[in-house]
């Protein structure tokens, strides 16, 4: 469009720029506000000891705020949760992308977002309900409440995310290479192996980046579902807190203004740094990707 | 010779096979994943169908939470939804008009881009740390329907603008050149042609994101829900009671019987609501690419 400085702009559209700048403004006050509400914490603790003690008891009378068996949780239903996401959104984006035909691809795509719409607290209600207890007599544990329930659920949540990324980035890939490796004589499945995941792998390790930053920062799920036990988790089939779980959780006990209140905003400071890390990698791997 | 070609047949044949698993691998992961879908859904509408009726959809809770039904919960998040499309929609649909048309800045676009994307990967539940810091305590709105529906406006903000942008992209430029070349200055342009043509796909953006809003539990927890209110609101700063909040709090709030199968008829009309708006938003999408004149 050519460029209109001459023309007199009206009052919206003065005010253009500054409500564009709304998302950043937000941003940078939700940061403001949890490292202000987090300081405070410090006064009670290192920020080692924070990061790295392994006692959390908040509400004892010196209380122990040491994080590390709310994270290291966190580390392991993320984990458990990619373990079950990745091979079944990929092997959905694959089967979408290279096998179905038009019509199968007319169901899979609202499955997907069918998916991708049902509320973090039905899911979490029916892991309650449902999971748990199978997964409970499946491995004779004594609840079935645990980071492996939780696991299946995240991943479950996780799916259209990773599926929906990696099948844009397949289908991006040109015909031109699929044809070369025909003509190699390699047929359709050793195309799929050898020609397109290793052209599509940009896309599907962003796609993985952005299903880990979903599955850690989901709250409702792992407060329902993960059983909620503080110490550090030793294996998967054990309740455990997450970080998110244990601010959604302790946010309504904790004393306003105590010790626990700042550890909590100090907790969720974390959770924003690192899901602000994997957005910016994602981000410079599509960028990366479009330059090509 | 022979022995070459026995050896080029058999090569394929474990090929043709290792192709066969392959594909089957990849039909059992989507089998895995629909099954999932069909089993959660099956389950939960067979569970609540029993609880929901009339009386459920329009009565308030009685006796501890286990008879009566949930009216407050779904006009609570019926409101909260409502309110943050009043604060999201302009914000979002005008920050998408300034990306597509006016911005010339590269450097200022990419920081508003980076705010953008940034906002969409924030956890839900910092956004509720935010709002009881920020809406509730240094506003001093309290737990509040308003500090409720403003969290959740900047929570559905990137997808409006996310979904608006996409869509006035696709107005074709001849339109608005044919426009701008009939003398209409820029902005009469942008009302009365590019956003027309762009509406339906706003529109959609705008429908998911009110069933996002509608589903989120995390940031309401703090700052608007509450688990039982004997009045219905009545102002801004009423506490109010919500749909998901409502499934979460029967769950872990009290022992009483009842309270588990109240909460599958919850769940049912809060899974029915997400779906049915979803499907609007699908509709419109299906039948405004038909529609569409270039």
């Amino acid at each position: 469009m050519p460029t209109h400085t001459g023309m007199r702009k009206n009052l919206i559209e003065r005010m253009l720029p500054i409500i564009a700048s709304v998302s950043m403004l937000f941003l940078l006050g939700i940061a403001f506000t949890l490292v202000f509400t987090s300081l405070p914490v410090f006064k009670s603790v290192s920020l080692q000891g924070f990061l790295f003690g392994s006692e959390w008891i908040p509400t004892a009378e010196t209380p122990s705020l040491g994080i590390w068996s709310l994270m290291v949780a966190s580390f392991y239903v993320t984990f458990g949760a990619i373990l079950f996401a990745l091979p079944l959104g990929l092997g959905s984006a694959l089967y979408t992308a290279e096998i179905a035909s038009p019509k199968v691809k007319e169901v899979i795509k609202p499955v997907m977002e069918i998916l991708a719409g049902i509320p973090s607290v039905v899911f979490g209600f029916f892991g309650i309900v449902f999971v748990a207890p199978i997964v409970q007599k499946a491995f004779h544990l004594d609840t079935g409440l645990c980071g492996f329930t939780a696991a299946i659920i995240l991943g479950l949540m996780a799916i259209p995310t990773v599926a929906s990324i990696s099948e844009d980035a397949i289908s991006a890939i040109s015909k031109d290479l699929r044809n070369a490796s025909y003509a190699l004589g390699a047929n359709r499945w050793e195309t799929i192996i050898n020609a397109v995941l290793p052209a599509a792998k940009t896309g599907i390790f962003t796609s993985i980046i952005l299903g880990v930053s979903r599955a850690l920062g989901e709250t409702m799920t792992v407060l329902m579902v993960a059983g909620g036990a503080i110490k550090i988790p030793t294996g998967l089939f054990v309740p455990m807190r997450p970080m998110t779980a244990a601010i959604a959780g302790e946010m309504g006990e904790a004393v306003v203004g105590s010790p626990h209140y700042h550890a909590l905003f100090a907790m969720g400071l974390v959770l924003f740094v690192i899901n602000i890390i994997f957005n910016l990698i994602a981000d410079q791997f599509q960028k990366g990707k479009r330059n090509v | 010779m022979f022995d070459l070609l026995i050896k080029a047949l058999k090569n394929r044949d474990d090929r043709t096979v290792a192709q066969e698993m392959g594909f089957m691998a990849l039909r059992i992961c989507i089998l895995i994943v629909v099954i999932s879908l069909c089993i959660l859904l099956f389950y939960i509408t067979m569970k609540g169908f029993r609880v929901v009726n009339f009386e459920f959809l329009t009565q308030a809770p009685r006796d501890g939470m286990v008879k009566g039904g949930i009216f407050p919960a779904i006009l609570g998040t019926f409101l909260l939804s409502v309110g943050a499309l009043i604060f999201a929609l302009p914000t979002g649909v005008l920050t998408a008009v300034w990306l597509t048309e006016y911005a010339i800045n590269q450097k200022f676009v990419r920081i508003v881009r980076i705010g953008i994307n940034s906002l969409a990967g924030v956890p839900s539940i910092v956004f509720g740390l935010f709002g009881l810091m920020f809406f509730v305590k240094f506003m001093q709105f309290g737990v509040s329907l308003l500090s409720g529906a403003l969290v959740l406006g900047i929570l559905i903000l990137p997808t409006i603008i996310g979904a608006s942008e996409e869509a006035l992209l696709t107005v074709p430029k001849a339109f608005k050149e044919a426009s701008l070349a009939l003398g209409a200055t820029r902005w009469e342009t942008m009302y009365k042609i590019t956003l027309p043509n762009a509406i339906s796909g706003i529109i959609t953006g705008i429908i998911l994101s009110v069933g996002r809003a509608a589903g989120e539990t995390a940031p309401i927890l703090m700052t608007a829900a509450t688990f039982y209110t004997a009045r219905l609101p009545n102002s801004l700063f009423s506490k109010v009671m919500a749909l998901p909040y409502h499934i979460y709090a029967l769950m872990t709030e009290g022992s009483k019987k009842g309270q588990t199968e109240i909460a599958y008829g919850t769940a049912l009309v809060l899974l029915l609501l997400v779906l049915a708006i979803n499907s609007v938003a699908i509709f419109i999408r299906i039948k405004a690419r038909r529609a569409r004149k270039w």
